[in-house]
């Protein structure tokens, strides 16, 4: 992290970027809130340990718009997510500075209270220079400790890789978290009969309580105004009416950004009712992978994304029932 | 003071039941959200909070206010009825029942809102106290004692047993009720129990944050504070903290075409989105730190002015544990003392 | 005097491309051959102007079945519009089976402008699909339904 910070103090004060966007520290040892440092001396509060989970890529967008270079830090997932937006000119890759920063799996501080631990007042084991094996949690209920895998988000048990796709120079090292096959869920919901799949859906859903922070947080979600906020769209984009119209928003969110979402895992992340709506991202991607070829959106900044593109002897949509 | 033991509480829950309706927290799919009590629902009574507040019991995410249909050539329209059953609301906590109490002020001043306050006069608050609060919690920075919560009935759960002591006439009825499942039982186990969460409480990170500064009178200070400006950049604009906040209370009214008729409903809206409080003419938050300043401003300045100093935040922590961006009243707080609050 | 009947008439949305599909539809009707009232045809530019959100949509208001029909591949009269239809319309139809609606209520198929008797033929069996399949319960908002 000092090397970071060091490097981010040495841009600011040779005037080469106008800000820092990186993370700063929380006022409870595991919420560090996303934050731009435009002083060196306001990188006191910076922090990078495993608690910063969030995906900096979207807040270029609006980075993008500011006068002079912004270093923005992108673990390796979250390169592909700022790939992809070059790809859809929503950020200025001459504008954005990358520091590709390491990453040995992020948190999810509500596992580790799912585990029991609470009243937390302190955190050893999130730097991320450790070996990062074991997290040791000093609470008003005494020490407690669990596995770092165990509190790690979903996401990174798929890792994608500790490759940066794009950067400027790579600070940290970063290590493949990878222990979960990638597809696994949705292949076991595909094996269900459909009603087992109605009523698995019905229930997952029916947590959904329409903040939209799935939809708010994605990278890939960057439409200036969206289709759920239409005043003429006469289903309410915050209303929890009717049990379809969660079905609706979550097929048609994750429909928007087919063959563009990187599978980042920003969506599982901030839902706080813990829906995983990474199943529904990954059915496409799935389907993708399978019907038109592997394909992995931000890998690169130029390639067509799936479904914009096709080939004359694409399969016909029967092909769904035909494979059963 | 009763008691009943803890592997009697799905007894005492089925003999509730059979009457009226009982709310409590139920776990989902790994979620604990209030629900409707049913046989086998997966009763979870031992984590602190529900990820939603309970005030959807008295005020609900949606509802039906009217239905307008087309009868032969007339067009009919059809209130919705007034809620006519009693309920019990079980296990909410001390902040969850202040938060009511703010909605009350909202709700049942003129015009009283008649949803809203056929709810109240059919609902039995049973609150349980926080047995072991934790580092989110700060109800004690706005008066809230999680030892003892206040309402028709208050419970503690102390080694297996729930100790159940009646504080309203509802909550006496609510006790007649189930007398048969209650046995008698001494305070002094209690006031133990209480003595033991306040010293947690005192122990906790957030509850020695002051609230100085934060009055109606320093409205025009506060709102044009160039903290702001700062403050709201990593926010997302979603609506989490207002959807799980156990005071928010703006809502939308909207209609839905169902091809036949139109239903009139109310829906929970947020000071978050950019269409609210949309009028004819446009929108008078044209950005995000308007919005962001509002949500702020209504619980910390404009809700005490208009209430004799009751803020509308009751500490609960659920902001502070579910904003994606880890966004949060105690850091907007924070800031402004860090600030001296004068700029 | 109405006759009261128990009998499911289902609700089918038919959305028919201007340049193929529905001139295939007027030359059915033109040639006489039958196929049923349910059927309600929406006409569209092109198959490529119908999103996935028109196809929940129809299902929310109450449809039951819902068929796509555009020229064939190769003869679209953007060129190209109903390839990436073709492409979107298989994505939406595996995500519907995947949260558990029967897969055939969705159908694509290609009817040009000649081909009157295959537009009857195929809503003739796209009908009686749905017939076999019953009313859709799965989709469809609620407060529509009563």
């Amino acid at each position: 992290m000092q090397e970071l910070i060091n490097r981010a103090k040495e841009l600011l004060e040779s005037g080469e970027v106008a800000r820092v966007l990186g993370w700063k520290a929380g006022d409870l040892p595991y919420n560090p809130e996303p934050a731009y440092f435009e002083k060196a001396e306001d990188l006191k509060d910076f922090v990078y340990n495993g608690f910063c989970g969030a995906n900096l890529s979207k807040y270029m967008i609006e980075a993008s718009k500011l006068e002079g270079k912004t270093m923005v830090c992108l673990k390796p997932c979250d390169t592909y997510s700022f790939n992809q937006l070059i790809k859809e000119h929503r950020v200025d890759r001459d504008k954005a500075y990358i520091v590709g920063v390491g990453c040995k799996g992020k948190l999810d501080i509500e596992k580790a209270k799912k585990l029991g631990i609470k009243g937390i007042e302190s955190v050893s084991g999130a730097e991320m220079s450790d070996a990062c094996d074991t997290l040791t949690f000093q609470t008003i209920y005494g020490e407690k400790s669990c596995a770092y895998a165990d509190a790690m988000l979903e996401r990174c048990h798929v890792c994608k890789g500790k490759d940066h796709m794009i950067y400027d120079e790579i600070i940290g090292e970063s290590r493949d978290t990878k222990d979960a096959e990638r597809f696994a869920e949705v292949e076991m919901i595909e094996a269900m009969s459909p009603a087992e799949k109605f009523a698995f859906f019905q229930e997952e859903l029916s947590k959904c309580i329409r903040c939209n922070a799935c939809r708010n947080v994605c990278p890939a979600c960057s439409c200036r105004k969206c289709v759920f906020d239409s005043t003429k769209f006469d289903s309410a984009q915050k209303a929890n009416v009717d049990s379809f119209e969660e079905k609706m928003f979550h097929v048609i969110r994750a429909f928007h950004v087919a063959g563009r979402c990187t599978d980042c895992g920003e969506c599982s992340r901030v839902c706080p009712q813990g829906i995983r709506l990474h199943l529904f991202n990954r059915k496409y991607i799935k389907d993708i992978n399978e019907l038109y070829g592997e394909f992995q959106a931000g890998a690169d900044a130029e390639a067509r994304g799936p479904l914009t593109n096709f080939t004359f002897d694409d399969c016909e949509p029967s092909i769904v029932a035909e494979r059963g | 003071m009763y008691k009943i033991a803890k592997e009697n509480l799905s007894a005492l829950f089925q003999m509730i039941a059979g009457e009226q309706e009982l709310y409590l927290p139920v776990n989902n799919n790994g979620q604990v959200n209030f629900a409707a009590w049913t046989e086998g629902a997966n009763v979870d009574l031992d984590t602190l909070k529900s990820v939603k507040s309970p005030k959807d019991a008295f005020f609900p995410q949606s509802e039906n206010l009217y239905t307008v249909t087309k009868e032969n050539k007339k067009i009919k329209i059809e209130p919705e009825a007034l809620k006519d059953q009693n309920f019990v609301v079980f296990g909410m906590k001390a902040c969850d029942v202040k938060g009511v109490e703010v909605l009350d002020k909202v709700f049942l001043v003129d015009p009283v809102d008649t949803f809203y306050a056929a709810r109240r006069a059919h609902g039995t608050i049973v609150a349980l106290a926080c047995h072991e609060p934790e580092e989110t919690c700060f109800c004690k920075v706005f008066g809230v004692d999680a030892a003892e919560p206040v309402a028709d009935v208050a419970t503690w759960m102390i080694d297996g047993e729930l100790y159940w002591k009646a504080l309203t006439e509802k909550g006496e009825a609510l006790t007649n009720a189930v007398a048969s499942l209650l046995v008698d039982a001494d305070e002094a186990k209690v006031e133990a129990e209480k003595e033991a969460i306040r010293g947690i409480v005192e122990k906790l990170p957030y509850s020695d944050l002051s609230l100085d500064g934060w009055n109606g009178d320093v409205l025009l200070d506060k709102f044009n504070s160039p903290v702001w400006e700062e403050l709201y950049k990593p926010c997302l604009a979603c609506g989490t903290c207002t959807f799980v906040c156990p005071t928010c209370q703006c809502y939308d009214i909207k209609d839905y075409d169902t091809g036949h008729g139109v239903k009139r409903y109310r829906c929970w809206d947020s000071c978050m989105y950019s269409d609210f409080t949309m009028m004819a003419h446009g929108n008078n938050r044209t950005s995000q730190m308007q919005r962001f300043r509002q949500r702020f401003m209504h619980k910390l300045v404009y809700f005490p002015a208009n209430n004799d100093g009751m803020y509308s935040c009751v500490g609960c922590g659920r902001c502070v544990e579910k904003c994606p961006s880890a966004l949060n009243i105690v850091k907007v707080i924070k800031a402004f003392e860090n600030q001296g609050g004068e700029m | 005097m109405s006759i009261e009947t128990n009998e499911f008439r289902p609700k089918i949305v038919a959305f028919c491309c201007n340049w193929c599909s529905y001139a295939g539809a007027d030359l059915a009707g033109s040639s006489r051959l039958a196929y049923p009232a349910d059927v309600k045809i929406i006409r569209v530019p092109c198959s490529c102007r119908v999103n996935p959100m028109f196809i929940l949509r129809a299902f929310e208001k109450g449809a039951d079945g819902v068929i796509l029909c555009g020229c064939h591949p190769g003869d679209c009269h953007y060129t190209t519009g109903n390839y990436y239809a073709r492409r979107r319309m298989t994505l939406l139809f595996s995500m519907l089976d995947y949260i558990g609606v029967e897969n055939g209520r969705t159908r694509v198929e290609w009817v040009s402008a000649a081909e009157g008797v295959k537009f009857s033929q195929t809503m003739n069996e796209f009908v009686e699909k749905i017939h076999s399949l019953g009313k859709n319960v799965r989709l469809g908002d609620l407060r529509c339904k009563n």
